[in-house]
């Protein structure tokens, strides 16, 4: 009752059907790894202080980070996905109204206390990105 | 004060999704034994049973089936209520729906191969939609969708060949014993 089968034997199980039903599946993985994979996506983090590296950090989790400089304390706030300047003692407040930065190269400068704020992907899609 | 007596008797369809679904068991246990090298990524060996019971019985039997391989599984595996558990019932009623779809697709054209890779794409489709809303709330889960997919296709594939084959052989029975009345004790 058990037959060993040959690879032909086993290749006469699948219907006409079931070669279609393959063909767009295997249509669907390339597409997915397509458009999941452009590397657009942010997934860390990178804080510099007077041009060194403070911290660097994943996009996974939820936290807030303190950066001292020379006219303050910059706070930075890292959500899923996401990374923005929630505080900075600057005049003009410029690197806080950017917001929430989620692109893979966007960068909040805050030049007056010297802190960066520069998001990274595996594959980044840009060098950088101002606003 | 009299006893009361509960009388239970299985009927042949009960029996048969015990004793598949006891196969189907048996099967994710061994599975589990196997390391892996992503979490979430497995052969899903007991869809074969699935497969063979619904093909062969329909799919209120290959429903019970399932949804007991996913119960038992999990307790004997100590994984029952884990995250692991929301997941795998997740893909598993999705994987049903597309069953139910996939068994009225003409037979003379679709075979066991194409639900089992149909079943397999609903149910990594469900698992990362869980694990989406619930476990990694971040887009981040949806880098791993292309290597779920190729393991849901070739698994898919495997799965679904494996499966016609043992319902080529249930078929050329002379008397499937399976499907036999249950003996009376």
């Amino acid at each position: 009752m058990a037959v060993r089968l040959r690879g032909r034997e086993w290749l006469a199980l699948l219907r006409p059907g079931d070669v279609l039903v393959i063909a767009l599946a295997a249509v669907l993985v390339a597409v997915l790894a397509q458009y999941f994979w452009r590397g657009g996506v942010a997934d860390r983090a990178e804080i510099r202080a007077a041009g060194k590296l403070f911290a660097r950090v994943s996009l996974d989790v939820a936290q807030v980070i303190e950066v001292p400089g020379p006219i303050g304390t910059t706070r930075i706030e890292i959500a899923p996905g996401k990374a923005r300047v929630a505080h900075d003692p600057g005049p003009k407040q410029y690197c806080v109204r950017q917001g929430w930065l989620s692109t893979a190269g966007a960068v909040a400068i805050c030049a007056p206390n010297q802190v960066t704020l520069s998001l990274h992907a595996r594959k980044p899609a840009y060098d950088s990105l101002g606003y | 004060m009299t006893r009361s007596v509960i009388e239970f008797r299985p009927d042949a369809s009960d029996l048969r999704v015990a004793r598949f679904a006891a196969a189907a068991i048996m099967l994710s246990l061994a599975e589990a034994a196997i390391p892996l090298p992503l979490p979430g990524i497995k052969p899903g060996l007991g869809n074969i049973i699935v497969l063979i019971v619904l093909w062969r019985w329909g799919w209120r039997e290959a429903a019970w089936v399932a949804l007991l391989r996913v119960f038992v599984a999990s307790l004997l595996l100590g994984q029952f209520l884990a995250p692991g558990f929301f997941l795998g019932l997740g893909g598993a009623l999705a994987s049903l729906i597309a069953l139910g779809v996939a068994m009225h697709l003409p037979r003379r054209w679709f075979g066991p191969v194409s639900a089992s890779v149909l079943a397999a794409f609903a149910h990594i489709g469900a698992q990362l939609l869980v694990a989406r809303a619930w476990l990694v709330p971040h887009d981040g889960v949806f880098a791993l969708a292309p290597v779920f997919g190729l393991a849901a296709l070739v698994f898919g594939i495997v799965n679904g060949l494996v499966a016609a084959r043992l319902l080529r052989e249930i078929e050329t029975l002379p008397a499937a014993p399976i499907d036999a009345a249950p003996r009376q004790e």
